[in-house]
C-alpha cells in the first residue's frame, strides 16, 4: 500500500509486527535450543540460556540410538510418492471438471471434500484389517496410496481453482490449430498449469509428510516414516527433554527447510487456491 | 465447446478419482457397519454373533458420549475462533509497511511445519510441563504456582496446542485476502473521513468474507478428526475431560479392544461428520463459487 505514513508509526508497526512473529515462531526456537543443551541444563529451573552448557551429543546419541535414515527414506518416499501419484490422477479429473463442467460438477467437488470429513479412526479397525489382507500393512506402497487417497480431495479442489483461472479460448485456440485432447493438456495447458501444479505439490508434500495417524497406525517397523519416530520418543518424564528436542529437530528440519526455501509457491498453495 | 465427444472424455478423465474415492469411502464403511452389529471383542475371540443395535444403545446412553460431543465441539468452534480472530489481526498488523515482511512471514509460516505429534510435545514438556516447563518457570518468576495445564485445563491446553498450529494457516489465507484490497479504496474512505474501525468493518471484512469461508471449511475438514494431539497430551484424560468422539472411539477399540461398540461409534461418528458436513457445504459453497 502507498499510502503516507509517518516514521514514527512505521517503527512502531514492525516493532508490534516482529514481536508477534518471534512469540508464534518461539516454541520451534525453543525446541531447537533445548536440542543442543545437555539433559541436566535442558530441564534445569530457571530456564538456561546464556548459563547452559552446549553440547552436539544429542544428536549423536538420536543417532546412534534409532535408523534415522531409514525412517527419513521412508517419509520421503511416501510423501513424494503420493503426491505424485495423487497428481496423476488429478490434473485430468481437474482438468474435465474446469473445462468441461456439468450440472453436477459442484457437487461432485464438494462430495469429494467432504469425504474427508469422516473420522480416520472411525474406520481404523476395518482398514487395518484390509490391509493386512491385501499385503499393504507396513509397505511403502501402502501407505503411498493411503495418504495418496487422503490427500486426493484437496488435491484435485485446488488443482481445478488454478485450471479454472486458465481462459478457455486459448484451449479453443489450440483446438482450431488441431491439437487433439491429450496434446491440448500437454503441450497447452499443464505448462500454463505448472504454477499452480508446484504450489499443489508442495502443499500436499507437507501434508503427507505430518501426517501422523495412518503413518503410524498402518506402519509397524519395514515402512515407519519419521512421524512414527518421534512417536517413539514420547514419555519422556522430564529426563530426556534434550534428546526428545535433538530428534523432533530432525524430524521437522528437512520439511521446514523444503518450505522456507519455496516460500513463494508455498504461500499460493497455503491458501488451497482459493483467494487471490 | 462440449461436443459430445469431449463430454465422455470428460466423463472417463474423472471416473478414476470418483472410483478410488469411493472405494476408499465405501469399503472401510460397510466393513464398519457390519462390525458395528456384531459382537467383536479380541480379548475374547471365540465368541461371536449378532448383537443388533446395543452396541449403538450403549454408546448413546454412554456418560462420555455426551461429554466427548461438547468436547469435539469446543474443539473445533474454540480453534476456528481463535484462529479467525487472530489471523485477521496478525494479518492487519503484518499488511502494515512493516520492514522485513519476508522474514516475518517465514517466521509466522513455521507451526505449520511441525508435524502434530512434535507439535504436542514440544508444548507438553518445554512448555506446559508443571515442574520443567517454560511456563512453570514463568509463574515461579512471578511469585506464582505454576498452573497444571494437562490436568487442570486439559481441554483449553489442547485447543491452544491445536489452535498454535492452524493459525499459519489462517493468517495467511487471510493475509493474502488483504492484499489483493486496492490501497484506492481505503485511500478513498480515509479522506472521507471514515475512522480505522469504520474502514475494517465496512470494507476490510466484506473483503475478507470468502478468505473466511476458506479457512473455516479447511480448517473444519481437519479438526473433525485431531487425534495425535490429544493423544500425545492428555489421553484423553483426565478421567474423559478431554477426550472427544474420534477419542472415544479410539479408547473403545484400542484399550477396551471392543471392535463392535468402537465400529458403534465409528458410525456414529461419520453420520454427525456427515451432518456438519452438508450444513456447511450448503451454508459456504455460494461463497466458494470457484
Amino acid at each position: 500500500m502507498a499510502r503516507a505514513i509517518s516514521p514514527q508509526r512505521k517503527w512502531l508497526t514492525t516493532i508490534a509486527a516482529w514481536i508477534v512473529a518471534i512469540v508464534i515462531f518461539f516454541p520451534v526456537l525453543w525446541m531447537v535450543i533445548t536440542s543442543f543443551k545437555t539433559e541436566a541444563s535442558a530441564v534445569a529451573m530457571p530456564p538456561q540460556l546464556f548459563t547452559a552448557s552446549w553440547t552436539t551429543e544429542n544428536y549423536a546419541d538420536v543417532w546412534a540410538r534409532s535408523d534415522y535414515p531409514r525412517f527419513f527414506m521412508n517419509s520421503v518416499i511416501i510423501a513424494v510418492g503420493s503426491t505424485l501419484l495423487g497428481l496423476a490422477i488429478a490434473i485430468p479429473s481437474a482438468w474435465a471438471m474446469a473445462f468441461v463442467p456439468g450440472k453436477r460438477t459442484k457437487d461432485l467437488l464438494m462430495w469429494m471434500l467432504s469425504t474427508k470429513m469422516m473420522p480416520a479412526v472411525a474406520v481404523m479397525i476395518p482398514l487395518v484389517l484390509a490391509f493386512q489382507a491385501l499385503g499393504l500393512f507396513d509397505t511403502r506402497i501402502g501407505l503411498v496410496l493411503a495418504l495418496m487417497l487422503m490427500n486426493l480431495p484437496i488435491i484435485i479442489w485446488m488443482l481445478y481453482t488454478y485450471f479454472k483461472e486458465i481462459p478457455a479460448e486459448i484451449l479453443e485456440a489450440a483446438r482450431m490449430d488441431g491439437a487433439g485432447l491429450w496434446n491440448e493438456i500437454v503441450y497447452v495447458l499443464t505448462p500454463m498449469a505448472i504454477p499452480g501444479i508446484a504450489s499443489t505439490m508442495l502443499l500436499n508434500v507437507i501434508l503427507a509428510w505430518n501426517e501422523a495417524f495412518w503413518t503410524i497406525t498402518l506402519t509397524t517397523t519395514k515402512a515407519a516414516p519419521l512421524s512414527a519416530f518421534i512417536a517413539s520418543f514420547s514419555a519422556p518424564q522430564g529426563l530426556f527433554y534434550a534428546k526428545l528436542s535433538a530428534a523432533s529437530t530432525m524430524a521437522i528440519l528437512p520439511i521446514l527447510i523444503l518450505g522456507w526455501f519455496s516460500q513463494k509457491q508455498l504461500v499460493r498453495g497455503l491458501t488451497f487456491g482459493a483467494v487471490k | 465447446m462440449s461436443t459430445h465427444s469431449t463430454r465422455l472424455a470428460s466423463r472417463l478423465m474423472v471416473a478414476p478419482s470418483v472410483l478410488v474415492l469411493f472405494v476408499w469411502m465405501a469399503v472401510p464403511l460397510a466393513m464398519t457397519l457390519y462390525f458395528s452389529f456384531r459382537f467383536y471383542r479380541l480379548l475374547t475371540p471365540d465368541r461371536s454373533g449378532w448383537v443388533g443395535i446395543n452396541h449403538y444403545k450403549w454408546f448413546l446412553n454412554a456418560p462420555e458420549f455426551w461429554l466427548a460431543m461438547g468436547n469435539t465441539l469446543a474443539l473445533v468452534g474454540g480453534v476456528l475462533l481463535i484462529t479467525v480472530v487472530l489471523g485477521t489481526l496478525i494479518a492487519l498488523l503484518i499488511d502494515q509497511p512493516v520492514k522485513g515482511q519476508g522474514a516475518l512471514r517465514i517466521l509466522v509460516i513455521a507451526p505449520f511445519f511441525v508435524m502434530p505429534p512434535v507439535a504436542a510435545s514440544i508444548w507438553e514438556n518445554l512448555f506446559m510441563h508443571p515442574q520443567n516447563g517454560l511456563f512453570a518457570a514463568l509463574a515461579q518468576g512471578l511469585g506464582m504456582q505454576p498452573i497444571l495445564f494437562l490436568e487442570q485445563y486439559p481441554m483449553s491446553s489442547v485447543i491452544g496446542i491445536t489452535a498454535w498450529e492452524w493459525l499459519p494457516f489462517a493468517t495467511l489465507i487471510l493475509l493474502t485476502a488483504m492484499q489483493s484490497l486496492s490501497s484506492e479504496q481505503l485511500e478513498a474512505a480515509e479522506m472521507d473521513g471514515a475512522s480505522s474501525f469504520a474502514r475494517f468493518r465496512y470494507i476490510i471484512l466484506p473483503h475478507l468474507t470468502r478468505a473466511i469461508t476458506v479457512v473455516i471449511l479447511i480448517e473444519t475438514i481437519f479438526l473433525l478428526g485431531i487425534f495425535g494431539e490429544i493423544y500425545t497430551t492428555t489421553q484423553g484424560g483426565p478421567g474423559s475431560a478431554s477426550t472427544t468422539l474420534p477419542y472415544m472411539i479410539y479408547k473403545q477399540a484400542i484399550i477396551a479392544k471392543d471392535i463392535g461398540r468402537a465400529a458403534a461409534g465409528g458410525i456414529i461418528a461419520v453420520i454427525l461428520a456427515n451432518i456438519v458436513a452438508y450444513f456447511l457445504m450448503r451454508g459456504l459453497g455460494r461463497n466458494l463459487d470457484a
